[in-house]
């Protein structure tokens, strides 16, 4: 039991940091054709995210992993009721994978505008589409006993779903334009600014809206209504979009980002919490959802995944942050000439 | 078409091209590595300049591997959802520890090599090659332990309607996961000497930058010389493990039909399914199938006969690129060993270049050919002798399929043409 309650907020966890990690390049690439006004500026914004953004997309592999390793019916039935969701994720992902690489390589503006346009895509697509479904789940999916989906792309796209598309896409945009804020200097660096400012009250109405809606669509609050203690969950997420604002005013970036950041994780959370016990909960029948309880793997199998997760993750946030610190400086016109630039 | 074969051809089709970009990357790394390292020992900027000339092939390379990887982790779930259900339990936690352990590090530290020349020193950035190269065999370890599971499933109980995990340390060392790998990366080894013995070998013809490519090519040859010899013997051991754990496939890519002692190994066939005979059969060596699978020649070895019809793969399929991956290996090895003889005078034989130019596709037939082998051998089984694939498949519709698989075949094809051009 337990060991079952551990592996959710594993689970939920390893969501929260990918979203907060690959969060930032994908509104980096779809504020691209808005913020960056030539190739130069477009240039930098791309090499602003250039040595991160594979290490960041790897704490999707990951919980993706971690959901089929610790709850492989989850895993199973999740994956195959979003099938066409999920597959338009990852064809937008490939296109913007290989953007990077295949962008620079051909000196024509017709061909860097069409790996634009596949960067721009391919960011926008995932961002909205990772909201649409996580709203979704949290309202419960049309899926019966046998883990038969009984709806199509369009049924996700309901009002509730598509606010949550709206949410994830602002969050990210914000956390992008921030990100860009730290890296960038000069003109670039206004125009970041000035987006955070312009999104960030956009950003705060569309949350409100969507901890209200959550309200009448789901049944998230009752968790918190039995524990009110949880409260506090929101009270932070709310206080951490508020604390952008303000060091934004003061002109502390990375401070104003990790506020960002946690904003992120905490409407993560937000959710996650309020799904608890169930991870996939279905619309039809509230028994045939699926929980931390009835769809985990055996004892032995969580047991051993836990050693690993213990033993590594640390690990590897380890060496991200080594990465991050590294890389810390602003990206100058200085650093475009050097060859190995994106 | 139903859903079953669509999600097949899919699977397979996205797997494939996955296995296009994976060998090189498993190879080159090592190789990358090496001439960095050369390159802070010596100080000689020839070698830095060798590894940054194969260091631009190597992340075009690498960014595909990783796009297209990311598709087959989900596709487990999307397409094969029951087998998920089933095994994952097992299956699921082997790829969960591929991407803690391997994933992780190789993706961050490409990053740090590619732009981190002036900001590490030599040592340490030569070291993050080391690295990456480690992640990426270490990812390689994880997924072939995964697949030889489901070749040879170890260490588990049925209990809940499903596979649970008894043992994990069967899993991790089991003889065929042992097999698996050695033969694998000995193979994208080859493959990565193979690409740069030719495209060295297309600049030497050429006349351009000499020194530089023969150096390259030098040490791909001798990488390629050990591995093509490795290959050959180890995949011999492969085979005989076969015999043992899947009879059915060995007969398949035998085309032997009938239970016999002293099998006879004929060196040329052809398989007739319908009617369960070879149409041709010529130069027999006696007993030589009871020798190479079993060590001893009057071992009996089982047709495919008395396997059941409905359990039987695919002979045709299985038998075609087992031979031709056996005959590309002698090839290797042969034509391996002809480059070293000649090795200081290589300019004096521009048609042994011209051979090893034309060869570089060679290595990535009989890679895939590996893995046809290794696949439709298994079938009609998903996990061997627990699972029958029929029963693997998601319950989606066959239109959504469709779907997905001609956008594979439409995204894979342009990254294809762009990547190779
Ligand atoms: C023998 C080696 C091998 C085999 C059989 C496979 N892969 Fe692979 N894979 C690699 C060796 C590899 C690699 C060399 O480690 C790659 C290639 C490029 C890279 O970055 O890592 C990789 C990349 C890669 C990635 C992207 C990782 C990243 O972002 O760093 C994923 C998610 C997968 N693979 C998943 C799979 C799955 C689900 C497979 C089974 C069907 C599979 N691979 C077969
Ligand atoms: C990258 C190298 C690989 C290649 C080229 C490859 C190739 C193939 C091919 C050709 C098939 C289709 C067989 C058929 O349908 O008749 C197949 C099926 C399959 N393979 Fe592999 N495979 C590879 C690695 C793996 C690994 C490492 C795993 C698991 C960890 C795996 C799991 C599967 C599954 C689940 C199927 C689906 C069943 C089926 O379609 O028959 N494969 N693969
Ligand atoms: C004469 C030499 C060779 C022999 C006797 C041999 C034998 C085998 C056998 C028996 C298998 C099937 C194992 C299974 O079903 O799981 C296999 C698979 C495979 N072979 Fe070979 N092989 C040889 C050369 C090569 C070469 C030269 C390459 C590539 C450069 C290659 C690549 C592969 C791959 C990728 C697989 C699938 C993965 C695996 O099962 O290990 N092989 N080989």
């Amino acid at each position: 039991m337990a060991l079952q309650n551990i592996w959710f907020f594993i689970w939920g966890l390893l969501w929260a940091v990918y979203f907060m990690t690959d969060g930032f390049d994908l509104g980096i690439g779809s504020l691209l054709p808005f913020v960056g006004k030539n190739d130069q500026e477009k240039r930098i914004m791309i090499n602003s995210m250039g040595p991160l953004w594979d290490g960041n997309e790897v704490w999707l592999i990951a919980a993706g992993g971690i959901t089929f390793a610790a709850f492989p019916t989850v895993y199973a039935v999740m994956f195959s009721s979003l099938y066409s969701a999920l597959m338009l994720i990852l064809f937008a992902l490939i296109l913007r994978g290989v953007s990077f690489e295949f962008r620079g390589k051909v000196d024509s503006p017709k061909w860097r505008t069409l790996w634009d346009t596949c960067m721009f895509l391919g960011s926008l697509i995932p961002a909205v589409l990772f909201g649409v479904a996580f709203a979704n789940i949290f309202q419960g999916i049309p899926f019966d006993n046998e883990g038969v989906y009984h709806g199509t792309l369009f049924t996700l796209l309901n009002p509730y779903g598509l606010l949550g598309g709206v949410l994830f896409l602002l969050l990210f945009l914000e956390h992008g334009a921030l990100w860009l804020s730290i890296k960038t200097e000069g003109e670039l660096h206004d125009r970041s600014v000035k987006v955070a400012n312009g999104l960030w009250p956009i950003l705060l109405v569309v949350l409100v809206i969507f901890l209200v809606a959550t309200r009448f669509a789901t049944n998230l609050y009752d968790n918190y209504l039995a524990h009110p203690l949880l409260f506090v969950v929101i009270l932070i997420t709310v206080v951490a979009l508020i604390g952008i604002k303000v060091f934004v005013k003061k002109q502390a970036p990375f401070k104003a980002w990790f506020s960002s950041a946690l904003t992120i994780v905490g409407v993560t959370f937000f959710g996650v919490i309020g799904l608890f016990p169930n991870l996939f909960p279905s619309s039809l029948n509230q028994e045939y959802s699926l929980t931390a309880h009835n769809a985990s793997s055996s004892p032995l199998t969580l047991k051993i995944m836990l050693v690993v997760v213990i033993l590594f993750i640390p690990v590897v946030i380890g060496y991200q942050v080594w990465t991050y610190n590294l890389f810390k400086g602003k990206v100058t016109d200085e650093d475009l000439k050097y060859d190995e630039a994106y | 078409m139903d859903v079953l074969f669509l999600s097949r051809l899919q699977f397979a089709a996205a797997t494939m091209f996955h296995f296009l970009f994976v060998p090189l990357t498993l190879g080159l790394s090592v190789l990358i590595a090496i001439m960095e390292t050369k390159y802070v020992k010596t100080g000689d900027d020839a070698y830095l300049a060798m590894t940054k000339f194969w260091g631009k092939l190597f992340l075009i390379n690498f960014a595909l591997g990783i796009v297209t990887g990311i598709t087959l982790e989900f596709q487990f779930g999307t397409n094969w959802a029951r087998y998920s259900a089933y095994v994952g339990d097992i299956f699921g936690s082997l790829l969960a520890i591929e991407a803690t352990v391997a994933f992780f590090l190789e993706s961050t530290l490409i990053g740090v090599w590619v732009f981190g020349w002036k900001k590490l020193s030599k040592k340490a950035h030569a070291t993050v090659m080391w690295l990456i190269a480690a992640a990426g065999t270490l990812s390689a370890v994880w997924i072939l332990i995964a697949n030889a599971w489901m070749q040879h499933p170890v260490g588990y109980t049925i209990r809940n309607g499903r596979a649970e995990l008894t043992d994990f340390a069967a899993v991790v060392f089991q003889k065929f996961a042992v097999l698996e790998f050695f033969h694998t990366i000995s193979a994208a080894y080859i493959l990565s000497a193979f690409f740069v013995m030719g495209v060295s070998a297309y600049h030497i013809l050429k006349k351009q930058h000499m020194e530089f490519f023969t150096k390259s090519f030098r040490i791909a040859l001798i990488f390629g010389l050990i591995f093509s010899f490795f290959e050959v013997a180890e995949g011999h051991l492969h085979g005989a493990d076969l015999a043992d754990k899947q009879p059915a496939k060995l007969a398949a890519m035998e085309s032997h039909w009938e239970t016999t002692t002293y099998a006879p190994k004929y060196l040329f066939a052809y398989p007739d399914e319908e009617n369960e005979k070879n149409v041709i059969e010529i130069l027999p060596i006696p007993a030589w199938l009871s020798i190479m699978s079993k060590h001893h020649p009057s071992a009996e070895i089982t047709g495919l006969k008395d396997i059941p019809r409905d359990e039987r793969p695919p002979v045709f399929i299985s038998f075609i690129a087992f031979n031709a991956m056996v005959a590309l290996g002698f090839y290797f090895a042969f034509i391996t060993l002809v480059g070293f003889l000649i090795r200081n005078k290589l300019t004096q034989y521009p048609f042994y270049l011209k051979i090893m130019v034309l060869s570089i596709p060679l290595p990535y037939i009989a890679i895939e050919l590996g893995w046809v082998l290794a696949e439709v051998g298994r079938q009609p089984w998903i996990v061997y002798g627990l699972l029958k694939t029929s029963d693997a498949v998601s319950p989606i519709a066959a239109s959504q399929v469709l779907t997905t698989l001609l956008a594979f075949i439409l995204i894979y094809g342009l990254l294809g043409t762009v990547g190779f051009y």
